[in-house]
């Protein structure tokens, strides 16, 4: 073993680890201890010439295994593995340390003690790489059918994409009806179409496949098992429990409108509605030639921007609201064109292609006046129409004040309240409240959870045309996973070590599985493992008095060797 | 500085660690975590061997209920506990070094919680052998 030559790979990616760790020290701290052959810093070890520099060194150096201390596994462990075998490596001979979330991360405030860290993980992972062995992946079947949570949008346009790649879907929808955020809109963004028209098509072709089973008022109860092999409880609308075993599950619950507490910016008060409430009015009063609230005829509108956005309860912008917004008000500019608008923002976000709609606005006479979010708009009820007091930012904080008819609050997106469906999938929420992807930009639709993927709103507010696009992207992900047949599974499993056996058989009557038999071998018992049935939780481990089992690439002598390799490090730097 | 030697799980709780870390939620820097499939396979031996070999507590996040092997892993790792417990007060440790609470994949405040208890415990259990 130690004639084993393995590199050592430290990331700085950019500063996430380089900012809170002494990344050379803790390259320094490696180098030329038995066994490592090479020990470098990167940058970002996941850039495309940082693979094919390690690459390289592999084939150069003739390394047996590589170490990359850089992000959580979750991340890269599979980028790097990748790497490994195009450098003619056994995958399995590369061991992932995490110095970033489990170290730089959560000592941002500790340099020193954060830098000692994460030399003594390090060591710890040069001891696995060490004790590695070539391996295979088990490759496992998995159940050719997805199940779908929400039917919004999103989880309408994931079902379908499925059931045209011919994979069974179960789409569960805990209200009566499909649509979500958009069932009830007229007109969206930036093509104008009829939301319930998209909705009502959707529906229609979601009835006519033969393999999309459709839940309404049903709700996800339970889930057991691992990717490839779900099986979950659905409570349908009729009160039983259905079961239904699927490879993999997506999550698309979307989000609901922020609503205005009571008395903030006057909401409750005649006259005082949010944008989807303007849209109901509008909807109800379009055949009129008058606009009217309580029966008067509606001469001013001010809309004010970011309501329950980029507060103190909702730290993010919603994306949509704005456009949204400004597409709004040029329904009423087209259909009221006396109507005047003035438009009360913070910033305005009419990104990309949206930014026509804010130009039509401003064409059609909008009056658009920025505030700060440090004296913002007031409103006043004395008079017969409420007052609304602006401090003109642009315009060295000139106080305006507008009567209003209307005033539109241009409410934001909050989460789906979820919390039994998280407890029960157990995947990831952010701060916000909304469903964490592994990597926004790498691994944008999968959770940490393998085969549970997200899309739509439920990740985080989005346009009905992003929400198509991340449910699409997650419906192409699960169904590439499914059509394969099979998902390859961790080679983790258990092994006897056949001269330490006695053949007691305590191992046989703890394995959960059933992998366990006892067998004669040349006149001699012994524990033999049927790998097929084993999944590798190393139950039957701390049971043979013999330390006889164990799981590969956990052996005893691998987890004694990290033990000694932290304690080492340790003592490192107290000495 | 509390040495703690955490066993995570690959699924379960190691999630939730990485969470804690991506939330810049601090604990203490003494904590260093090995990762393994499940809670109910770790043994209790390892646990000896990394007491006797100088880290001052062992903290098992252990999968719970949400297990994807087993139904049962808590009581599986609860034995797990209790044999390395007298395996610790056999060869003369105290069997308070090791501790159980199960880390789900988004329990973080709950394990940087659990980490600053430990810490704090085992500094007392330090002071309080020195006394002794």
């Amino acid at each position: 073993m130690s004639e084993q030559k393995i590199g050592v790979f430290i990331c700085h990616c950019g500063g996430n680890i380089s900012d809170y760790v002494d990344v050379e020290r803790v390259r320094e701290s490696v180098e030329g201890l038995p066994g490592v052959r090479v020990a470098k810093t990167n940058m970002f070890s996941c850039s495309d010439a940082a693979q094919e520099e390690m690459i390289s060194i592999i084939k150069k150096e003739g390394l047996d295994g590589i170490v990359i201390a850089s992000c959580s596994p979750k991340l890269h462990q599979n980028t790097f593995r990748a790497m490994a075998k195009r450098a003619g490596l056994n995958p399995y001979k590369y061991t992932q340390v995490n110095i970033r979330e489990q170290c730089s991360w959560t000592h941002t405030h500790n340099r020193e003690e954060a830098t000692n860290k994460a030399a003594r993980l390090v060591r710890a992972g040069i001891q696995k790489t060490l004790h590695a062995r070539a391996l295979e992946p088990i490759v496992t079947k998995t159940h050719p059918a997805v199940l779908v949570i929400g039917a919004g949008i999103a989880g309408m346009k994931a079902a379908i994409s499925l059931s045209k790649m011919g994979i069974n879907v179960h789409l569960v929808e805990k209200e009566k009806e499909v649509g979500g955020l958009i069932r009830d809109r007229e007109s969206l963004f930036p093509t104008g179409q009829d939301g319930r028209q998209i909705v009502r098509g959707l529906f229609e072709k979601i009835k006519a496949a033969d393999n999309i089973n459709l839940y309404l008022g049903a709700s996800v109860v339970g889930k057991r098992g691992s990717v490839g092999d779900f099986s979950v409880d659905i409570r349908v609308s009729n009160g039983e429990t259905v079961s239904l075993s699927v490879g993999a599950i997506i999550v698309t619950t979307g989000a609901i409108p922020y609503r205005p507490k009571e008395g903030q910016w006057g909401y409750g008060r005649p006259g005082i509605v949010t944008l989807k409430e303007l849209l109901g009015m509008i909807s109800s009063q379009k055949e009129f030639k008058y606009l009217r609230v309580n029966g008067r005829e509606v001469e001013t509108i001010t809309y004010i921007y970011c309501v329950g956005s980029r507060d103190k309860e909702h730290t993010y912008c919603s994306r949509y609201c704005c456009t949204a917004a400004i597409h709004t008000s040029n329904i009423i500019h087209d259909k009221w064109p006396e109507i005047s608008q003035f438009h009360l923002f913070r910033d305005i976000r009419t990104y990309g292609n949206y930014e026509e709609e804010y130009k039509r606005a401003l064409s059609r006479g909008s009056i658009f006046i920025r505030f700060s979010p440090k004296t913002m708009p007031e409103i006043e009820f004395e008079g017969e129409r409420p007052v609304v007091k602006v401090s003109d930012l642009l315009t060295s904080k000139e106080e305006i004040e507008i009567e209003s008819d209307l005033i539109c609050l241009v409410t934001g997106l909050e989460p789906s309240p979820n919390r039994e469906l998280t407890d029960i999938l157990k995947i990831p929420v952010g701060k916000e409240g909304f469903y964490n992807e592994i990597h926004p930009k790498l691994r944008p639709v999968e959770t940490v959870v393998d085969g549970i993927f997200i899309g739509g709103c439920a990740q985080g507010p989005k346009t009905s045309q992003e929400s198509t696009i991340s449910a699409m992207a997650a419906a192409a992900k699960a169904g590439a996973m499914i059509l394969t047949g099979s998902v390859k599974m961790e080679p983790f499993v258990a092994e006897v070590l056949s001269e330490r056996c006695d053949g007691c058989g305590l191992c046989e009557g703890v394995c959960p599985y059933g992998a366990i038999s006892i067998k004669e071998d040349s006149g001699k018992k012994i524990a033999i493992i049927n790998e097929a049935l084993c999944k590798g939780e190393g139950a039957c481990v701390p049971i043979c008095p013999k330390e006889a089992l164990q799981i590969r690439g956990y052996e005893h002598e691998t987890i004694c060797s990290m033990i000694d390799a932290l304690i080492e490090g340790y003592e490192d730097v107290s000495s | 500085m509390s040495k703690i030697l955490v066993f995570s799980t690959n699924n379960i709780s190691d999630p939730g660690i990485d969470m804690a870390g991506a939330s810049h939620m601090d604990y203490p820097t003494g904590v260093s975590v090995i990762s393994v499939p499940c809670s109910s396979g770790i043994d209790p031996r390892w646990i000896l061997h990394a007491i006797s070999k100088g880290f001052d507590g062992v903290f098992i996040a252990a999968d719970g209920t949400d297990c994807a092997y087993l139904e049962d892993c808590t009581t599986r790792t609860g034995k797990v506990v209790s044999a390395a417990q007298k395996l610790l007060e056999e060869n003369g440790h105290d069997p308070r070094r090791l501790k159980m609470a199960a880390i789900c994949s988004v329990c973080s405040e709950a394990f940087v919680n659990h980490m600053k208890r430990f810490d704090e415990a085992l500094k007392k259990l330090e002071a309080g052998d020195e006394n002794g």
